[in-house]
């Protein structure tokens, strides 16, 4: 839970608005926040590609930029290493703002900070693999040797050793998109941008693209600005995501947050046909614990809290308050059968316990197997909360959970 | 209301396009029209009173430039002499089979076996034929066109391709160039460079630049504008831009280009041979003189031998620089 420790700001994005036309400046002037693109279009000749956009991206996070086309989002992410000045606000990389930066400085900043992905690959068709990857180092007059060197362990990184000699269009489109990522991480750069990387790949080859990604991230750590129009992928490789709609942020947060908490009617439309369980975590949709017996308490006075409670199973902890598992009616009578004395001497082996980060889609097939609650437990296996079955269809279904409070 | 707001802009849209796309070409079809009605009209009535004078400026352009640029002039006549000569006396001393040889060699390493076998024998059908000196002469006289046409023609390629300003203002020329039937460059060629080989190769080197400039210019705005993006985002400087991308990739194009040239120059070789430019070209020029069907058909055949054959070499190369 990196956010939660004050990040470092990496790339901070202040009123960033960019218009393409004859008259970009006088067109922000000029529109008022009802006109919807077409009338700007109309009455200015201008297109807001991007429209006041404000936000941070910490370092080591991968941030998403999430839109359909049209919403700006790949020429927001242009703005970050300059191939787009922004027409009114700043743009500012670990507190130098590009708007003051002459050519040569962008140059150095994109030959060593900010290295970039593209959607189509844009991979030189007359160079080989291990050129296209050794090209940031060549533009850096590199001697050959050494920035092959490079090339073959990032070739390596992203395991296409082997095909170095070939040239792009004998890989497939897979392939080619591994040699993008290895092309921009040959510079070693702080901030990766992405701009859809894996749409141009068929659904299996991007879902494949999508843990090679995760594992990689892994193991070199970056700052990723991710473009993408796919809720699904955003929701997999965000830490955070921005929302765009016609150049405006339409909502930023955690996908958990955007899919319990969608901020407007647009985001909701959304996320309508999202899969829930794969991003809601237990952590927001567990409710209070409810009785907990310790095992050291005896059998008869388990069994008066049972009858007692309208539940009809109760969690066990230790001694420390550690988790072991739940007990039923059933149970007990079978121990008292059996002649023990104490909770502690019976067998219990029904364990449905589930962390607090995992997906609720991992807690489905813990809480087919349970006959009500699964408990949420630690790291230290400290009993923090429980879910109850008719919570977790609640939140499949997406109908607001109001159990906590 | 509503109507008016949306009746405004279409008027104004249509009107500004009239004025735009139609209103310049338009008057000066009616200017013009009405020049040439008037002038019709007067020449009708008054025997030849109204004449455009263009033949006179001309002259009078040329007259100027002979009277104000003499030494630039000989400047590139003497510098041109001499590479030619030399080219040429190279050519004729090598022996016959000298010569075959390196065709084989170059066209192999550069094209494969295929065409090398083909160079090779059209080669020697030409020694058989007994026009080699000749065809040396000609080829001399391509050779140094073509270089002359392309160490002009690409650099105004790239140019053309890097401002759009440069592009446009030097189409017009271009097409006419091209268009221009090329007795009509032997004129000038003549006044500026005297008679002889050079002035041949200056009517060579205007007749064939328009394709290597415009296939130069073609191939680099042909680069996918999302290869240029990359290259930026990676840090690239415009040369570097230039020599690591744009130029390799457009290659294919600038190798037709270059291909191009070498045909047009074969033949504007014949053309040539009406200012005293000798080879081939001459031996078609005296034939058609003395109306000698074989002898003109034979040289003219050398001429298509060594065009295929240049042809067939620079074609291959150009499919193969593609990598």
């Amino acid at each position: 839970m990196s956010e939660e420790e004050n990040p470092k700001v990496k790339i901070s994005c202040k009123n960033v608005w960019k218009v393409f036309g004859a008259n970009p400046r006088q067109a922000i002037e000029s529109i008022d926040d009802t006109m919807t693109k077409k009338e700007i279009l109309e009455e200015t000749g201008n297109v807001i590609a991007v429209k006041d956009v404000s936000f941070d991206v910490h370092e080591g996070e991968i941030f998403v930029v999430m839109g359909l086309s049209g919403s700006g989002k790949s020429t927001l992410v242009r703005c970050f290493n300059g191939l787009y000045t922004p027409t009114k606000g700043n743009v500012i990389i670990d507190g130098a703002d590009l708007a003051t930066m002459g050519k040569k400085e962008l140059r150095m900043i994109r030959r060593h900070k900010i290295s970039m992905v593209f959607q189509h690959f844009a991979l030189f068709p007359h160079r080989t693999i291990l050129d296209n990857v050794a090209y940031g180092l060549e533009l850096q007059n590199i001697e050959k040797s050494k920035r092959y060197e490079r090339a073959m362990e990032v070739l390596e990184l992203v395991s296409l050793n082997g095909w170095e000699k070939n040239y792009p269009d004998e890989l497939s489109g897979g392939m080619q998109q591994r040699v993008g990522l290895a092309r921009s991480l040959a510079l070693d750069p702080e901030i990766l941008l992405m701009d859809e990387p894996f749409s141009a790949l068929d659904p299996l080859i991007r879902r494949q693209m999508h843990e090679e990604f995760i594992q990689l991230m892994t193991k070199v750590r970056k700052t990723i600005v991710f473009i993408s129009h796919d809720l699904n992928e955003a929701m997999r490789l965000g830490s955070r995501i921005a929302i765009m709609k016609d150049g405006k942020i339409e909502q930023i947060g955690t996908p958990e947050e955007i899919v319990c908490r969608p901020g407007s009617e647009y985001v909701c439309e959304f996320i309508s046909d999202i899969s829930r369980e794969k991003v809601i975590k237990v952590r927001s949709i567990m409710i209070e614990p409810s009785r907990t017996i310790k095992n050291s308490l005896d059998l008869e006075t388990a069994l008066r809290i049972i009858k007692g409670e309208k539940n009809e199973q109760l969690f066990v902890t230790g001694s420390k308050g550690e988790s072991i598992g739940v007990v039923d009616l059933e149970d007990i009578d079978k121990g008292i059968a059996l002649n023990h004395i104490k909770l502690s001497e019976i067998n219990i082996n029904k364990k449905y316990h589930i962390g607090p980060d995992q997906t609720i889609e991992e807690l489905i097939p813990i809480m087919a197997a349970c006959d009500n609650s699964v408990a949420v437990v630690d790291e230290n296996r400290k009993f923090i909360g429980e879910v109850p079955r008719k919570v977790l269809l609640k939140a499949l279904l997406g109908t607001e959970n109001n159990h906590a409070k | 209301m509503q109507n008016k707001k949306a009746g405004k802009p279409v008027l104004e849209k249509f009107t500004s396009i009239f004025q735009k796309s139609l209103y310049v070409p338009l008057m000066v079809v009616v200017a013009s029209g009405v020049i040439i009605s008037l002038g019709g009209f007067f020449n009708e009535v008054r025997g030849g009173f109204f004449k455009i004078p263009a033949g006179k400026w001309v002259d009078f352009f040329v007259a100027w430039l002979m009277d104000n640029f003499k030494p630039a002039f000989d400047i590139i006549k003497v510098s041109v002499a001499v590479v030619l000569s030399n080219c040429e006396k190279f050519l004729l001393w090598l022996p016959w089979w000298a010569v075959i040889l390196l065709v084989l060699v170059f066209s192999f390493w550069l094209a494969g076996r295929r065409v090398a076998i083909f160079s090779v024998a059209g080669m020697y059908l030409i020694l058989l034929l007994g026009l080699w000196d000749l065809s040396m002469i000609t080829l001399a006289l391509m050779a140094v066109a073509v270089l002359i046409t392309n160490v002009i023609g690409i650099p105004m390629g790239i140019l053309a391709a890097k401002s759009d300003l440069f592009e446009k203002s030097i189409r017009p020329f271009l097409d006419a160039m091209q268009v221009m039937p090329s007795f009509v460059y032997l004129i000038p060629a003549l006044m500026f460079f005297g008679i002889g080989r050079v002035p041949a190769v200056m009517a060579c080197v205007i007749y064939s630049l328009p394709p290597v400039v415009r296939l130069t210019n073609l191939g680099i705005r042909q680069v996918p504008a999302e290869l240029v993006e990359a290259a930026h985002a990676f840090g690239t400087t415009q040369t570097q831009l230039l020599l690591k991308l744009e130029l390799p990739v457009a290659m294919a194009s600038i190798m037709t280009g270059v291909n191009q040239t070498i045909m047009m120059n074969l033949g504007m070789a014949v053309l040539a041979a009406m200012i005293a430019a000798g080879g081939l070209g001459r031996e078609v020029l005296l034939s058609l003189g003395q109306i000698d069907i074989g002898r003109g058909f034979v040289a003219g055949f050398c001429i298509v031998i060594l065009a295929m054959v240049l042809d067939r070499i620079t074609q291959v190369m150009g499919t193969r620089l593609k990598r």
